[in-house]
């Protein structure tokens, strides 16, 4: 791998102890895939974010670093944390848990990181170009960038991404070279997607089986960005895909090559057939929307179905704080709350404690979060569309 | 068997091979090592000290940290041996300094078997 002398300098320890640790971790991954030097990123997203997530050592691996005087040299975003940072104690998150995760958050903003806390930065003010090589670690946010945007990223985990926000460089190699980009799988649709639940089964389906392929869709004959959105987060989870390409929809779709390459057929058999694998609960304690965060769509949908009723169970509807601040000033956010509901920022059930809040069964119409809840949050879960989820809890 | 060496180091240990692929964050619980993903053929067993043998890492790249945090807990496998190692149990596995190597055909390896896995020559050894 070949390395400027400016970066052979960093090796020789010139810009700081912490630098130089974070900066042999990228020339030994870049060393590991065949990388041919480094090379500057437009900005960088960390994963990672959550004292439930990374506990005790995590903490202290970022506080140790935050206290050498580590700073990011590119605009560098977060993923959510485990509570909302500003209403945590109205929503009942524990007391000792705010404390460990606002100490990662002082942790983060000591080395210049914009503590914004989404899993959907491109809807809250880091918006890569066409082509622009970033280092992103969010799975979903991986996935939509690389495949929604077309911009150019690896699957980054949580410390490489802050190595390359405090070194402004990433190894080259895997998404960032074009060649890597065709896809390796064909997925055959036929069925109708309406719902964004129903992106979601079908990513979950294909995540599981392709793993870590890159998939090219054919016969979804339309698709906004939430729905591509759900696509992309339920492979990224159920699977390891970092880029899907959709035909007529997603901007490589046309220049890439589909011949030749195994096909998998999705049909109306498959999408029941997930649904049914999805749902482990009877009757959910708690709705929860927005995984990925919701967009300011998702959250004006659920206004829309909740307006003027009356909740017996919370919903709640995760998102950025910068949608939130839009949803408040479009009403929504109020027209929530007196349905007795609750738009929750900067946090995701995933990451949040809500098996410690008492919740058993958790409704969801994201097959990411549909994946994750019963192993990390110990829930039962309800798979269906927001229709049947917010009829369920009035 | 010969492979590429991930993260440097040495390890002996009992096998524990899963066909499914691991996704830390969320598989694995970060204070006893055990795997919590519901349905995974490991479910139930604790990763502390084996040689963890799976085809590749798969889900969320909170993952590093899962690995990294095991590490030092004291409840992390003693070295990993993949089919093909991604970023985010590379990134784990270098930072956590547990013994890595992949490339290795790891349908040669069953649960139980005795392994000596020495990375630094991207080498592991069945006894």
């Amino acid at each position: 791998m070949h390395l400027t002398k400016e970066e052979e300098k960093i090796l020789d320890g010139e810009k700081g102890e912490v630098t130089e640790r974070l900066f042999r971790l990228l020339v030994r991954l870049g060393e590991i895939y065949g990388a041919d030097k480094m090379i500057p990123v437009g900005s960088v997203q960390v994963a990672g974010v959550s004292y439930k997530s990374i506990s005790d050592p995590g903490t202290a691996f970022l506080e140790d670093m935050a206290s050498k005087g580590a700073k990011v040299q590119v605009l560098t975003y977060l993923n959510p944390a485990g509570m909302d940072l500003e209403n945590w104690k109205e929503l009942g998150f524990p007391k000792d848990f705010a404390k460990n995760q606002l100490r990662i958050m002082d942790a983060f903003k000591k080395m210049g990181i914009v503590v914004t806390s989404t899993c959907t930065p491109y809807l809250a003010g880091n918006l890569p170009r066409f082509r622009e090589h970033i280092a992103w670690s969010e799975s979903s946010a991986v996935s939509f960038s690389n495949s929604v945007i077309g911009a150019r990223t690896n699957r980054e985990g949580g410390p490489s991404a802050l190595a390359a926000a405090i070194c402004g460089v990433t190894p080259n190699y895997g998404l960032h070279l074009w060649e890597n980009r065709q896809p390796t799988v064909k997925v055959k649709v036929d069925a109708d997607l309406s719902y964004n639940s129903d992106f979601g089964a079908l990513g979950w389906y294909i995540g599981k089986q392709v793993k870590n392929k890159k998939p090219i869709f054919t016969g979804i004959k339309n698709a906004n960005t939430d729905q591509l959105k759900a696509l992309g987060a339920a492979m990224a989870a159920s699977g390891a895909v970092a880029l899907y390409h959709v035909k007529d929809l997603t901007p490589e779709a046309d220049l890439v090559e589909d011949k030749g390459l195994e096909t998998i057929n999705f049909g109306k058999g498959e999408l029941k057939e997930t649904y049914d694998k999805l749902n482990t609960g009877k009757k959910p304690d708690i709705v929860i929307f927005g995984c990925p965060h919701a967009s300011l769509r998702e959250i004006s949908q659920v206004a829309d179905r909740v307006n003027g009723k009356h909740l017996k169970k919370p919903v709640w509807i995760c998102t950025s704080r910068m949608v939130k601040e839009a949803s408040e000033r479009m009403g929504y956010n109020e027209i929530i709350a007196k349905a007795g509901g609750s738009v929750v920022a900067d946090t995701c059930m995933v990451v949040s404690p809500i098996e410690q809040m008492g919740y058993k069964t958790t409704g969801v119409n994201s097959g990411k979060a549909a994946n994750y809840l019963p192993g990390f949050c110990k829930q039962e879960v309800c798979f269906a569309n927001i229709d049947d989820l917010v009829e369920g809890q009035l | 068997m010969k492979g590429r060496m991930i993260s440097p180091g040495k390890a002996e240990g009992k096998a524990l091979v899963s066909s499914e692929p691991i996704g830390f964050y969320g598989g694995i619980d970060i204070k006893t090592g055990i795997v919590i993903e519901k349905g995974h053929p490991l479910e139930g067993e604790n990763v502390t000290n084996k040689i963890l043998v799976f085809p590749c890492g798969k889900g969320s790249t909170v993952g590093s940290y899962v690995i990294y945090g095991i590490k030092k807990n004291n409840v992390a496998p003693a070295g990993i041996i993949n089919q093909e190692t991604e970023t985010i149990v590379a990134t784990g596995a270098i930072l956590a300094g547990i013994p890595c190597v992949d490339k290795i055909d790891i349908k040669n390896i069953k649960t139980g078997d005795l392994l000596v896995l020495n990375a630094d020559d991207g080498e592991v050894i069945v006894k």
